[in-house]
């Protein structure tokens, strides 16, 4: 084997927010993914999607790094990301950062490339084909569908239905569960008493279903709502959705969570 | 004196104002969810639906893309039918034009039919300053004039205020600009349209002259239509010797078969009606009906300047209907003054830098008033992509050099990023967000505000690289 080519198909992007703060999404990727029979890659060289470059309008910094990522990983067939906004980032921003950094060639790897990233959630449904991934959570948990991945990812149902083959949960609908939860990547900074509001509504939502975990596909909003939980003293746990798929009856209850009765 | 806009602080600093007023919040998000619901249920029973928004879309792209051709047909039809066209290149040029024309008439109080694009020139200002009161006749216009207030949405300018504000402005105010309030007044929604009726007819009654905009004007006739709810529209229209139009440039339609297009649109998204009660038309001047003076003021003030922009200009497709600030997250907890201009909201956010530019801080902050959660971009009769607008409207605020520092900060976390080795190194001592985060639950400097509302997470002991190296290890 050449020395550079990858030991699988199948690569994980793990994205920089969940290699330093959420490395148990990075985890139970590959715990799911190869339970599924997936033989997952962690190419080391890989860094940041370049969103918040992007987002805040340093479109020729994002092109950098759409050069990093596409050196990285245009060896694999399929770029799984647990993370619905990075995921997006190659197919909607990288051509506009490729032109605005006066870079053809770039936009043409990665017209090549973007469609072999999928976001996790998707790559379960679609890709793979299975909604019961034989998990197991007996908590009481809601679901949060992030901007992304509602209206720009399309995930729709899917994260729900996959939560609700989940073996012992107690799945609840969060109310008004489209609205924005005010994170924005730079607009929380930018923008703070604004997204604070909205945040604190999001945060009400939550506390009013009762449940002990909130779940998205997204970290970052994860971390935004969560936040606000914590600080005005609320025990709710925060976990990636994957976090919750890759648990089996093996695992057990989450350790300090409020055990629910089977409800299937 | 009325207030303006002048001078207003950036979206920010205005909109934590705002915030903090939980009166004004309560009114605004109770507004924001009733329009919002109708308006699903009047959307969901046509199946044709999104075949209509594409076809509103493409129709005005189709005007922006010929747009002078269009406009000199509309002069052509205008004039033939005994209108006079004036040309406006800027708000001063319009308010200029405005005030010679009513100066000619002699009159010293005028009636207007709301107007957007008067409130955005500041012709109430410019003519009051002529000596000339012009009375806005809309319900919610005239709340806004009555409190000496600004306008926060562009279908109901008075949407911030709720009952009990506006039977205080109606008893103060009434009285010292025409007929009082009647003793007694109640915050009775009925009996506050009753103390308006009563106020605002004298108006029209009186009136010699009238101040319209215009929602269309339909090139192959030169006719204008004006869309409302309450029919004082209609009175000014109709009553007035001389009516004066002042209308953005953008306003064209090329038929009225693409005129029926907005007509199905336009009230379902503005009003959740399924059609506006008052939709007038009228062709220049006839004999013995109507005005005998008829005058339309073409307006630019920044709309071709908007219009050079290739992802902008679809802004310039925008019917004015609200959707997109009645669905807007920030909208309902900021309501419209935060954005400093009388088009707030979403359309706001975008069209303000592309008429203005956005060289002065206050148009550079609205492309960053969003989160780009996207929920404009689903309810907009005419399909305006506002994530992709305000992105690239970022990105030439950042060109601008507007914000050195944050270049600077972004650009050095860049170099990291994009270097393996760094990254890695930053990564294991977390030496990227380390020095920020352990043992803190305050960020330093402009991150600050982030932490009035949140607790930062903890920072995990092993980073997701290092678990991975160490468990590919073992099972190497
Ligand atoms: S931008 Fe679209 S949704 Fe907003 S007011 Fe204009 S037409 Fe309506």
């Amino acid at each position: 084997m050449p020395p550079n080519a990858p030991r699988s198909r199948t690569a994980l992007f793990v994205t920089c927010l969940n290699d330093t703060l959420f490395p148990g999404t990075g985890r139970a990727a590959v715990t799911l993914l190869r339970r599924l029979g997936v033989e997952v890659d962690f190419p080391a060289a890989q860094s940041c999607c370049g969103q918040m470059h992007f987002n805040t309008g340093y479109r020729r910094e994002t092109a950098r790094l759409a050069r990093h990522f596409v050196d990285t990983f245009a060896d694999y067939e399929e770029i799984v990301v647990p993370s619905a906004s990075c995921a997006g980032m190659p197919a909607e921003s990288y051509p506009l950062a490729a032109e605005a950094a006066g870079d053809p060639g770039l936009a043409r790897e990665v017209a090549e490339l973007a469609p072999r990233v999928v976001e996790l959630t998707e790559y379960l449904t679609d890709r793979l084909g299975v909604e019961q991934v034989g998990a197991y959570f007996p908590h009481r948990v809601t679901y949060h569908p992030t901007c992304h991945s509602l209206r720009a990812t399309g995930l729709g149902e899917r994260p729900h239905r996959l939560l609700r083959a989940v073996a012992g949960i107690d799945y609840v609908e969060l109310p008004a569960q489209e609205e924005c939860c005010g994170f924005g990547g730079t607009f929380s900074v930018k923008n703070p008493a604004v997204s604070g509001a909205m945040n604190g509504d999001k945060a009400r939502h939550v506390l009013e279903t009762g449940a002990s975990v909130l779940a998205a596909v997204d970290n970052s909003c994860l971390m935004n709502i969560g936040g606000r939980l914590t600080r005005d003293g609320h025990p709710v746990r925060t976990l990636h959705l994957v976090e919750i798929l890759a648990r089996t009856e093996r695992d057990g209850p989450l350790p300090g969570l409020p055990v629910v009765e089977a409800v299937r | 004196m009325s207030r303006s806009f002048l001078g207003w602080p950036a979206f920010p600093q205005a909109s934590e104002r705002e915030v903090g007023n939980r009166q004004l919040r309560e009114n605004v998000r109770r507004a924001t969810h009733t329009i919002r619901g109708k308006r699903a249920v009047l959307a969901a029973e046509r199946p044709d639906w999104e075949q209509l928004r594409d076809s509103a879309a493409a129709i005005k792209d189709q005007v922006l893309a010929g747009l002078e051709e269009h406009l000199l047909r509309v002069e052509e039809k205008v004039t033939a039918a005994g209108g006079t066209v004036h040309w406006a290149r800027d708000a001063a040029e319009a308010n200029r034009i405005v005030t010679d024309l009513v100066r000619a008439t002699g009159e010293r109080e005028i009636v207007k039919v709301k107007s957007m694009l008067t409130e955005e020139i500041g012709l109430d200002a410019a003519l009051e300053a002529a000596g000339i009161n012009a009375r806005e006749t809309d319900l919610a216009a005239t709340i806004v004039q009555l409190g000496d207030d600004l306008p926060s949405h562009v279908v109901v300018p008075a949407l911030h205020r709720n009952r009990t504000e506006i039977r205080e402005i109606f008893a103060r105010e009434m009285g010292r600009h025409g007929r009082p309030a009647p003793e007694g007044l109640t915050d009775d929604p009925a009996e506050l349209a009753e103390a308006a009726r009563l106020h605002l007819r004298e108006k029209f009654l009186g009136a010699k002259v009238a101040v319209s905009g215009a929602n269309f004007v339909v090139a192959e006739t030169g006719t204008l239509v004006v869309v409302e709810s309450e029919g004082n529209g209609r009175m000014c229209l109709t009553l007035a010797d001389t009516l004066i139009s002042v209308v953005g440039i953008e306003k064209t339609v090329p038929t009225w078969q693409d005129l029926e297009v907005f007509l199905q649109l336009l009230a379902r998204n503005a009003t959740g009606e399924r059609m506006a009660p008052y939709t007038s038309t009228w062709t220049g001047t006839v004999d013995g009906d109507g005005p005998r003076d008829f005058h339309l003021v073409l307006v630019d003030n920044g709309r071709t300047r908007a219009l050079a922009d290739p992802v902008g200009r679809q802004a310039l497709r925008c019917i004015r209907c609200g959707a997109c600030m009645n669905t807007c997250p920030v909208y309902e907890r900021t309501g419209g003054h935060a954005y400093g201009s009388v088009y707030p909201g979403p359309i706001g956010a975008i069209l303000n830098p592309l008429l203005k530019g956005v060289d002065d801080s206050q148009t550079a902050s609205l492309p960053y008033a969003s989160t780009l959660c996207g929920a404009c971009n689903e309810v907009c009769p005419v399909r305006i992509r506002f994530t992709d607008v305000l992105l690239d409207l970022r990105a030439q605020v950042a060109d601008g050099g507007q914000h050195p520092v944050e270049r600077a900060a972004l650009g050095a976390v860049g170099a990291v990023m994009e270097r393996p080795a760094a990254w890695k190194a930053a990564v294991k001592g977390a030496g990227l967000v380390g020095p920020l985060l352990p043992g803190r639950t305050r960020l330093p400097g402009p991150l600050g505000g982030w932490t009035e509302n949140r607790a930062l997470p903890d920072v995990p002991r092993e980073s997701f690289r290092s678990w991975w190296k160490r468990n590919e290890g073992e099972r190497a």
